[in-house]
């Protein structure tokens, strides 16, 4: 009576119904406004037909292509040293006879339980001029002058980045410390038979294992460094001079901060969105030829 | 050479334990210290506490704050896990080549920045007159494309014969899913209702854009306020952090023992 096809339809689509509505309500409705709103002109609530003038001045705008250089820089240093970092602390943890593994696994969870405002702002206190990281160093004598962190451009893209691994590695370790545990350890004293050695095994055995879920992260932080707002808002809410400024907020600053322009602030969401199907169509290609 | 090896091994991952718990020390002993001293780098425990937790809850409206982000997000959590979870369950139980068409639709929202969403959203609930509210803030985070596809993958591993044995006593559907999928899917919840309470919890940018009232601010929004006065006092914002995480940290220690069980389940397959 369950095998027919219609009747399971109906079931499923009885039990999926609320998200699905919550999804297309509050998703799909508002993406495809926003579509519809890019090709409007106009500030505040004034607007009408403007064709391909948003779309025509995303080339032309400084800010933009500065703000998107930032959040490329933050994706290409961030998610490879945060991938790699959570790998290793999984592969370690692990290990059945390694003593002292909760404890290692909680205090690398941790900083996943604090909002992402908190960490900057625990952060910002830590890097201050005069603060406990420059008092650290020159204590230490590394350096001369207090570095000026969050002043500098280079600095302040340090120390976002530094508030990005801190908050996020454990919880990518998670998620292969639970792929792991999946894989039969048979197939390890197989190959440890085999005489392959630990670092054979960690690349011949767990990385084509965990592909899938290696996949899944980075697409999750991808798609989260190119919505990258947190952060950057807390610790130098863009500054100085534009030089941290992510996309995320240069859309907030378009829509809520300056002379609220929502079409062109539309528009360059649409920039990120673009971005964000091209790298995950890019990581799905690169992880099946390797198949 | 093992030995070597184990050492290593301790060693390192001491070190990273140690900075991923530093923070958290000094905030905690930063609420006992002056603005000063925290800025200074004091490491140790201060006098300051009592007066600290005094300003920081005479100055600014915590407690306020603090019933403000615990309503919006264990509304928001048990509605997402719940509703979710349904979702998650029927693409495996009904799954049929329609069904599936439908939860790829519902993932490819996955791939949509928020920013696409917020202004439509924001312009939706203001011709509803709901901007502003705990509603408002409810709403969009109540179905997740990432709950649908964790409860999905959790489902797989769910043993059918559980299904068919209920049917044949004659359970409902319904029935089938509340009273023996979920007791069995315990630590899958768990797990669910850590990252669906976490992300609530710690939602900055949607409650910044829909939110307006100082009354109806969440504990985020208040961080960001407090820590973005001229002159900022550390001390109270060690208070104001430290009121911020508890809640999420005892969450994370109740459930941890399910947490990582919970996970396995959503990276099989």
């Amino acid at each position: 009576m369950k095998n027919s096809n219609g009747k399971r339809n109906v079931y499923g689509l009885l039990f999926a119904f609320i998200p699905i509505m919550f999804l297309v309500t509050f998703c799909f409705i508002p993406m495809f406004r926003s579509f519809i709103l890019s090709f409007n002109a106009g500030k505040g609530v004034n607007l009408e037909w403007g064709g391909f003038t948003n779309y025509k001045r995303l080339f032309s705008d400084p800010v933009l292509i500065k703000a998107i250089k930032n959040t490329f820089t933050y994706l290409i240093i961030q998610v490879p040293i945060m991938t790699v970092l959570a790998l290793v602390f999984a592969a370690m943890l692990n290990d059945k006879e390694l003593k002292g593994k909760a404890i290692y696994r909680t205090c690398l969870f941790l900083p996943c339980v604090t909002s992402l405002v908190a960490a900057s702002v625990l952060f910002k206190s830590l890097f201050g001029n005069r603060g406990f990281i420059n008092t650290l160093l020159s204590s230490f004598n590394l350096i001369d002058s207090p570095i000026p962190w969050l002043i500098d451009p280079f600095w302040a893209k340090f120390v976002i980045i530094v508030v990005m691994l801190w908050r996020w590695t454990g919880y990518d370790m998670i998620f292969y410390l639970a792929g792991m545990q999946n894989i039969d350890s048979s197939i390890y004293e197989a190959a440890k038979l085999d005489g392959a050695s630990l670092f054979q095994q960690f690349f011949r055995i767990t990385i084509p294992i965990l592909k899938p879920i290696i996949l899944l992260t980075t697409i999750m932080s991808t798609s989260g460094t190119l919505q990258l707002f947190d952060e950057v808002a807390t610790l130098t809410a863009g500054g100085p001079n534009n030089a941290t400024l992510t996309i995320s907020q240069y859309i907030y600053n378009l829509s809520f901060k300056f002379a609220p322009n929502f079409p062109y602030a539309a528009t360059v969401s649409y920039v990120i969105l673009i971005l964000v199907a091209i790298l995950t169509f890019i990581q799905f290609r690169v992880t099946r030829e390797k198949n | 050479m093992r030995k070597a090896s184990k050492i290593f091994k301790h060693l390192f991952l001491m070190v990273a334990s140690l900075l991923s718990v530093f923070p958290f020390y000094w905030m905690i002993i930063g609420a006992t210290n002056t603005s000063s001293e925290i800025i200074a780098g004091k490491l140790t425990f201060g006098t300051n506490a009592l007066a600290n937790i005094r300003n920081a809850f005479s100055q600014y409206d915590i407690s306020g704050a603090f019933v403000n982000s615990l309503i919006i997000s264990v509304i928001t959590t048990f509605a997402c896990v719940f509703l979710c979870s349904m979702a998650g369950y029927a693409f495996v139980i009904f799954r049929t080549k329609f069904l599936n068409a439908i939860f790829g639709i519902l993932l490819l929202s996955m791939m949509i920045p928020f920013s696409a969403l917020m202004i439509p959203l924001f312009t939706m609930f203001g011709k509803a007159g709901i901007n502003n509210t705990y509603l408002a803030v409810i709403l969009p985070s109540v179905a997740t494309a990432f709950m649908i596809f964790f409860f999905r993958q959790n489902t797989e591993s769910f043993q059918y014969e559980l299904v068919q044995a209920a049917r044949v006593d004659g359970l409902s559907e319904l029935g089938i899913f509340i009273k023996i999928y979920m007791p069995v899917m315990g630590s899958s919840y768990a797990a669910a209702f850590i990252i669906a309470f976490m992300n609530s919890w710690n939602n900055y940018l949607w409650p910044l854009v829909t939110i307006s009232s100082n009354e109806k601010r969440t504990l985020p929004l208040l961080l960001s306020y407090v820590s973005s006065a001229y002159t900022p006092d550390y001390g109270v914002i060690m208070v104001t952090i430290i009121i911020a995480t508890i809640p999420m940290i005892l969450i994370f220690f109740l459930l941890q023992k399910y947490f990582v069980s919970g996970m396995v389940g959503a990276v099989k397959g």
